[in-house]
């Protein structure tokens, strides 16, 4: 009869606000215990889609305390112990037991081991402080993006992205940002019926109203009724950083976006 | 002298109790709304017409009833002679001035801990016979209140709360019956609707929706399946007082995404079931998702038309399903007439002559999942629909383009414990969006269809950028009213789709709007975020 939102959704966000803020049992890095076939990665991947990316996130790093990429996990540290935890759950937390045969729940060890072996190499090691040379020089970031109160308005603040993305989805954003647009930061052009131009980026939309923030840093609020003109744009007015920075300037400025995290 | 007395004390007598006549005859007095969808009809259909397309840009508040709770706001209020009768979440009764919305008395009932509601501690509403109220409570009571006082009645305990049987709807009075089913689909229960006797709430029938042994139906279940196949019932039924029978429609299977532990149609899942008012017999059955494996609960409001279908007089029963498609059956009988779909699907190829869907394979839930259409919330839900005599048309509060990935897992049943045996996760747009939206163009969006039940094609759409979870009302000056998640309330011309008024309420419309008039002003009434709003036009 389920007529509620996602269950698996409703139980991430109760389980991410349960979480105990002290107590964060990080077992050191994993070793990978075996090796694993392409088949069985890709197996496991299919099944991580749909059984684990609601709640961990497609970079396996969305729970507090787990971060697949990184081989950190909270309370598991072998093969065997993440299978076991699969078949289980963990009682009292978001994670629900999977009733999955033991082939899945390697498939899923394997795609979890290969998400570490590919965030260990996502990025080459860069340094923070010429990170930020770079993002406020060279590579002229801050014309559109805003750290701690600097910068335009005209695309996301970043003030935080270190605390909500992981470098390999900076490192993607940078290289290939028209692939890595989400719809939180859709870029809208309108005219209004006397003539009026307006763009911005999309903050709210309703059935007869939009919000933005304009190219100039303004609330606006439109009635679509008002409008002559109203486009949601599919690009994005960021450039692809690939071949204007080298592999270690990217790899310098993902550093540096990666200590944002916002307030403490 | 004596006459003018006479009249005097019978203007100011007491209102008449609402006897079954007046429930048989709603439209004998359309100042009144008296059971949860109007009429047994359950047309949502009003006779009321001093608000027009021409004046409906008047309508202003009248007044505004602030909930106490923050659970959603599911009620739909019934209007006695001035006196409205609400439920506030989990089951508090509140019956107000329908003029002013001041309170006469309220009433808290407050269950068991005990209960565990799959979807939220919600209530939709009451049902009234004589001078007495009906709920059905979280923890699978059904409660008999004086509707002068609000003080209970009686209580009769239908089903354990903690194996997950709740009641969420509003009960359906026949006769002297009261009829309800029991909520609990993601628990393994077995579902029911019953009948209780109004004066003393004793069981008076009980029609269980999984046939047991011996019973014909129960070889469409494997094993011991059917003892914990879920089949709830939890959304208020119809009546046809000619044939005697009273139409209900089952949810689903369970678990919900796993058919391989139930083999089978398992009957009488996500069916329309028409029962013998008196006796809970089942007289006909029309199963719409045969072994369902998507959470396709045949959970509407039965819609009772008559009219002519290709030429000929027919008592006919209009249905728009969760599956996706809109039916037309024979209600006498429950013959297929015709159905089509009314937004995308793809886990079937089309129906059958007998209205029987084709499967596509390729859309079976496995263990890597698979995009299915709709997603489990389905082309529509338990929104209320309405049908209009005036326009021939069928009003579906819908979802268009949605879509999920549907995981099947294992899993070992256990009494009051979830038996989902999946795991889903939304496809394109979420269904769940927080005060800021950022939609992504047409997809998973609310649309209040127009359709034509002759042709089964969609006369106009009345498109929405959010979802929609807000019931249907028409008028017989051909004004639509409905609501949706963004809190608009909007007056629609039913013949056209065009908007004539819209008010933004701020909170989403998860209830049906209902008309009714007290002295000479037509009032229309929906609840909306965690109130209940109250319009009528200007002075």
């Amino acid at each position: 009869m389920l007529v509620y939102n996602f269950a698996p959704m409703k139980r991430c966000i109760h389980a991410l606000a349960a979480m105990p803020a002290v107590v964060m049992l990080i077992a050191p890095l994993a070793a990978q215990q075996h090796s694993y076939s392409p088949a069985e990665v890709a197996t496991g991947k299919e099944l991580f889609t749909v059984q684990c990316q609601p709640c961990h996130g497609p970079n396996g790093d969305l729970v507090a305390g787990i971060d697949m990429r990184k081989g950190e996990f909270k309370r598991v540290s072998t093969d065997e112990e993440i299978s076991r935890i699969i078949l289980n759950g963990v009682p009292g937390t978001g994670m629900p037991p999977f009733s999955l045969p033991e082939a899945s729940r390697a498939a899923l060890v394997a795609y979890i081991r290969s998400l570490h072996e590919s965030g260990a190499r996502a990025t080459p090691a860069g340094d923070p402080q010429r990170g930020q040379q770079i993002f406020e020089s060279k590579g002229e970031c801050l014309n559109c993006h805003r750290v701690d109160g600097k910068g335009s308005r005209k695309g996301p603040d970043l003030s935080d992205i270190g605390a909500i993305r992981n470098a390999a989805a900076l490192e993607h954003s940078i290289l290939d940002p028209a692939d890595a647009i989400i719809p939180q930061q859709r870029m809208v052009h309108a005219v209004t019926k006397n003539g009026t131009a307006i763009s911005g980026m999309r903050l709210n939309e309703d059935t007869h109203t939009v919000q933005l923030i304009d190219d100039s840093g303004r609330l606006v609020s439109l009635t679509k009724a008002d409008l002559r003109e109203y486009t949601l744009l599919k690009t994005t007015p960021m450039p692809s950083y690939q071949g204007k920075l080298t592999p270690q300037e990217v790899a310098d400025v993902v550093s540096y976006l990666t200590t944002l995290k916002g307030l403490p | 002298m004596k006459f003018l007395i006479l009249s005097l004390l019978a203007a100011m007598a007491l209102p008449a109790q609402v006897s079954n006549d007046r429930l048989l005859h709603p439209d004998r007095e359309p100042q009144n709304w008296l059971t949860y969808s109007g009429s047994y009809s359950s047309q949502r259909y009003s006779l009321l017409d001093q608000i027009t397309p021409q004046n409906v840009k008047n309508l202003e508040v009248q007044w505004v009833f602030q909930a106490r709770s923050l659970e959603k706001f599911e009620t739909t209020p019934l209007v006695v002679d001035g006196v409205m009768y609400i439920v506030e979440a989990p089951n508090h009764v509140f019956a107000l001035d329908a003029k002013t919305g001041r309170a006469f008395w309220d009433y808290d009932y407050r269950p068991s801990r005990d209960a565990r509601p799959c979807c939220g501690s919600v209530n939709r509403g009451v049902a009234i016979l004589g001078d007495t109220l009906f709920m059905g409570t979280l923890d699978a009571r059904l409660l008999a209140i004086d509707a002068k006082s609000g003080r209970p009645i009686w209580k009769t305990e239908i089903a354990d709360p903690k194996l997950g049987y709740t009641i969420t709807h509003a009960p359906l009075v026949v006769k002297n019956k009261v009829i309800v089913g029991v909520a609990g689909g993601e628990y393994g229960i077995r579902g029911f609707v019953a009948a209780y006797d109004a004066a003393t709430g004793k069981e008076a029938w009980k029609f269980y929706t999984i046939p047991g042994p011996g019973e014909a139906g129960h070889e469409s279940w494997s094993a011991d399946s059917w003892a914990h196949g879920g089949v709830p019932a939890w959304l208020t039924g119809s009546y046809d007082p000619e044939l005697n029978l009273v139409y209900w429609g089952t949810g689903n299977p369970g678990p919900d995404f796993n058919g391989d532990l139930r083999p089978g149609d398992n009957l009488y899942s996500d069916s329309a079931v028409a029962l013998d008012a008196d006796t809970g017999k089942l007289k006909w059955y029309f199963q719409f998702t045969p072994h369902d494996e998507y959470d396709f609960d045949a959970v509407q409001i039965p819609v009772l038309v008559d009219g002519t279908w290709k030429g000929t007089p027919r008592k006919m029963l209009m249905w728009a399903n969760r599956n996706g498609y809109f039916y037309v059956l024979d209600r006498a009988t429950g013959k297929f007439l015709s159905g089509a779909p009314f937004t995308k699907l793809n886990w079937s190829t089309g129906l059958d002559e007998a209205g029987r869907p084709m499967r596509n394979s390729s859309a079976e839930p496995n263990a890597q999942g698979v995009m299915v259409y709709p997603n489990l919330f389905g082309g529509t839900n338990w929104y209320s629909p309405s049908y209009s005599p005036r326009t021939h048309l069928f009003y579906i509060p819908s979802w268009q383009d949605s879509s999920m990935t549907l995981g099947k897992v294992s899993g070992d049943f256990s009494p009051g414990q979830r038996y989902m045996g999946g795991t889903i996760r939304p496809g394109g747009a979420q269904t769940k969006r927080g005060a800021e939206n950022t939609p992504v163009e047409n997809t998973n969006y609310g649309a209040i269809l127009a359709m034509d039940p002759a042709t089964g094609q969609t006369k106009w759409q009345f498109k929405m950028t959010d979802l929609t979870a807000s019931g249907v009302l028409t008028t017989a000056s051909d004004l639509l009213f409905a609501g949706g998640r963004e809190g608009y309330f909007y007056a629609l011309d039913a013949r056209t789709g065009a908007e004539l008024w819209k008010a933004s309420l701020g909170g989403s419309e998860e209830a049906a709007p209902v008309t009714y008039r007290v002295g000479d002003k037509q009032y229309v009434s929906i609840a909306a975020g965690h109130a209940l709003f109250t319009f009528a036009l200007r002075n």
